[in-house]
C-alpha cells in the first residue's frame, strides 16, 4: 500500500485528497467545504494527472482514485447501476484515466469532465451493451505547451457552471440531474435548461479555431 | 476530416445533452457523432454538455468503494501508458465514426433500391431506433412523408430542400411529428443522407407503394 501523505509542500489538494479519502461518503457540510478549496482544487487535479502523464506517478493515481472513484460509483448507482458493477465500472475509469493521460488536454475539459466522459463510455460499453459512436478524433492531441492562462479560465468557467446547476431551482436542477441520471428520454429533455450555457462553448470554439489554423 | 464551413443546420440542445449523457439510442449517437465529426460549432456546445454531466456527478452522492480497491487498482497498473496515436486524417465524405459502421467509405456501403430511384444502406444498431444511408438520385424525391418520432436526417453529399429550408453537405435536419416534408435533392450532385428515426414513417400517399421496403426499416 502506498503513502498516500506526499510531502511535496505544493501540492495544495493534499488535505481535502486525505479527507475525501477517509469520508468517502461525504455529507453535506463537508461538501460544502470542498466548493470553497474547489479553484486549487481543480488545478490541483490538472496537476495530479499531469503527474501520471510525465512520471506515472502512482501517488497521483491514489489520490485522483481517492476522489473520484467512489464518485464514480455514486453516479453509476443513482443511474441504476448495482453496487457490484458500478464498483467494478469505477475501477476500469480509473484504470483508462491511468492509461490515458496523455490525452487529456486542461485546455478543454476540468478533470470531472473528462472522468465524467469515460464513465459514461463505459457504462454505455458494460450496462447497455451498446456501441457508442464517438466524434472523429481531433488531429492532434492536447497542444506541447500548453497555454497555462487558458487552463485555468476554462478550469474556472467549469466552476461556475457547477456552482449555477447548485442555484437552478430545484425542480430545474432535478430535471437536469434526470437527465444525466437516464430518466429522461430524448423528448423530455428541455431545450432550455436555464442554465447559463455559452461560455465554456465560446472557448472551446475559439481554442478550435485556433488550432485548426495552426494545423494548415 | 476537415470541419465544414458553412453549416447552417446544426444539433438541438435536447439531442447535444442526450448525447452528452448517454442516453440515446445508438442510431441517434452515430449520427451525432458523425454531424459533430464536421462541425466544431456542436463540437464545442457538446464540451459544454459534457461539463454539465461531470458537475452532476461531482454533486451526486458519492458511494464508499471498497475496503481494497484503491491496492486493487494499484496492483493493475501497467507501467507503460497507451501510445499516443496520430491518425491520418480520413480523404472521402464519411467521417470516421460513420466509417467504422459501413467499413468504409462511399465505395463500401452495400445499396439496395427501395423506388423512385432511391437506394439505401440500413447499419446495424442496437433497438430503439434505426439509421440508414440514402442515396437520393439529383432532382428525385422521398416520398412525402409524416413521422411519429423523431427523425434527424444529416447530409453527406450534396443537398436536399423541402418546405422549410435548403440542407446542404453538413447540415443536419431534426423532423418531430409536426413536421410533413417531401425532401427533394438538388440538382448537381446525388445527394447521400445519414437519417435516423425512432419510428416508422408513415407515407401520406397512395403512390409511392412502391417504397413501401423503404417503411420497414
Ligand atoms: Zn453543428
Amino acid at each position: 500500500m502506498l503513502n498516500l501523505v506526499d510531502t511535496r509542500a505544493d501540492n495544495v489538494a493534499i488535505p481535502m485528497h486525505v479527507r475525501a479519502m477517509r469520508q468517502p461518503l461525504a455529507n453535506r457540510k463537508s461538501k460544502e467545504k470542498r466548493v470553497v478549496n474547489e479553484n486549487n482544487g481543480r488545478m490541483a487535479w490538472v496537476a495530479e494527472v499531469n503527474a501520471i502523464r510525465e512520471h506515472q506517478d502512482k501517488q497521483a493515481f491514489a489520490r485522483l482514485f481517492s476522489h473520484f472513484a467512489p464518485r464514480v460509483k455514486g453516479f453509476l448507482v443513482r443511474g441504476g447501476a448495482a453496487p457490484d458493477q458500478a464498483e467494478e465500472i469505477a475501477q476500469d475509469v480509473m484504470a483508462t484515466m491511468w492509461r490515458k493521460a496523455h490525452l487529456f488536454d486542461p485546455a478543454r475539459a476540468s478533470v470531472s469532465t473528462w472522468i465524467f466522459t469515460i464513465a459514461r463510455n463505459r457504462q454505455i460499453d458494460i450496462i447497455r451493451r451498446a456501441r457508442r459512436p464517438e466524434p472523429e478524433d481531433l488531429p492532434w492531441g492536447p497542444e506541447a505547451e500548453p497555454d497555462q492562462e487558458e487552463q485555468v479560465a476554462l478550469q474556472q468557467d467549469t466552476e461556475r457552471l457547477g456552482k449555477a446547476i447548485a442555484e437552478l431551482p430545484d425542480k430545474q436542477r432535478e430535471l437536469v440531474e434526470k437527465a444525466y441520471f437516464g430518466e429522461l428520454t430524448h423528448a423530455q429533455i428541455a431545450e432550455e435548461t436555464g442554465l447559463p450555457l455559452g461560455t465554456i462553448k465560446s472557448r472551446i470554439r475559439l481554442a478550435l479555431d485556433r488550432l485548426r489554423h495552426a494545423m494548415r | 476530416m476537415k470541419p465544414m464551413k458553412d453549416i447552417k443546420h446544426h444539433l438541438t440542445n435536447s439531442l447535444l445533452m442526450g448525447y452528452a449523457a448517454g442516453t440515446l439510442p445508438e442510431a441517434f449517437n452515430l449520427v451525432v457523432a458523425t454531424h459533430i465529426s464536421l462541425c466544431d460549432e456542436c463540437r464545442a456546445q457538446l464540451a459544454e454538455f459534457e461539463a454539465v454531466g461531470g458537475e452532476v456527478m461531482m454533486r451526486t452522492d458519492a458511494m464508499a468503494m471498497n475496503a481494497d480497491a484503491l491496492d486493487i487498482a494499484l496492483a493493475a497498473l501497467t507501467d507503460s501508458p497507451e501510445e499516443v496515436q496520430i491518425k491520418a486524417e480520413r480523404a472521402g465524405i464519411f467521417p470516421t465514426p460513420l466509417a467504422d459502421y459501413v467499413g468504409g467509405d462511399v465505395e463500401a456501403v452495400r445499396w439496395r433500391r427501395v423506388g423512385g430511384g432511391v437506394k439505401q444502406m440500413i447499419l446495424p444498431t442496437d433497438s430503439g431506433a434505426t439509421v440508414r444511408l440514402l442515396h437520393i438520385p439529383a432532382g428525385a424525391s422521398v416520398p412525402d412523408h409524416g413521422h411519429r418520432g423523431l427523425e434527424l436526417t444529416l447530409v453527406l453529399q450534396g443537398a436536399f430542400k423541402d418546405e422549410t429550408d435548403r440542407f446542404g453537405t453538413g447540415d443536419i435536419e431534426v423532423a418531430n411529428e409536426e413536421l410533413d416534408h417531401t425532401p427533394v435533392a438538388e440538382d448537381g450532385l446525388d445527394c447521400i443522407c445519414l437519417a435516423a428515426t425512432d419510428a416508422p414513417l408513415k407515407f401520406n400517399s397512395f403512390l409511392p407503394r412502391l417504397a413501401q421496403p423503404f417503411v420497414k426499416i
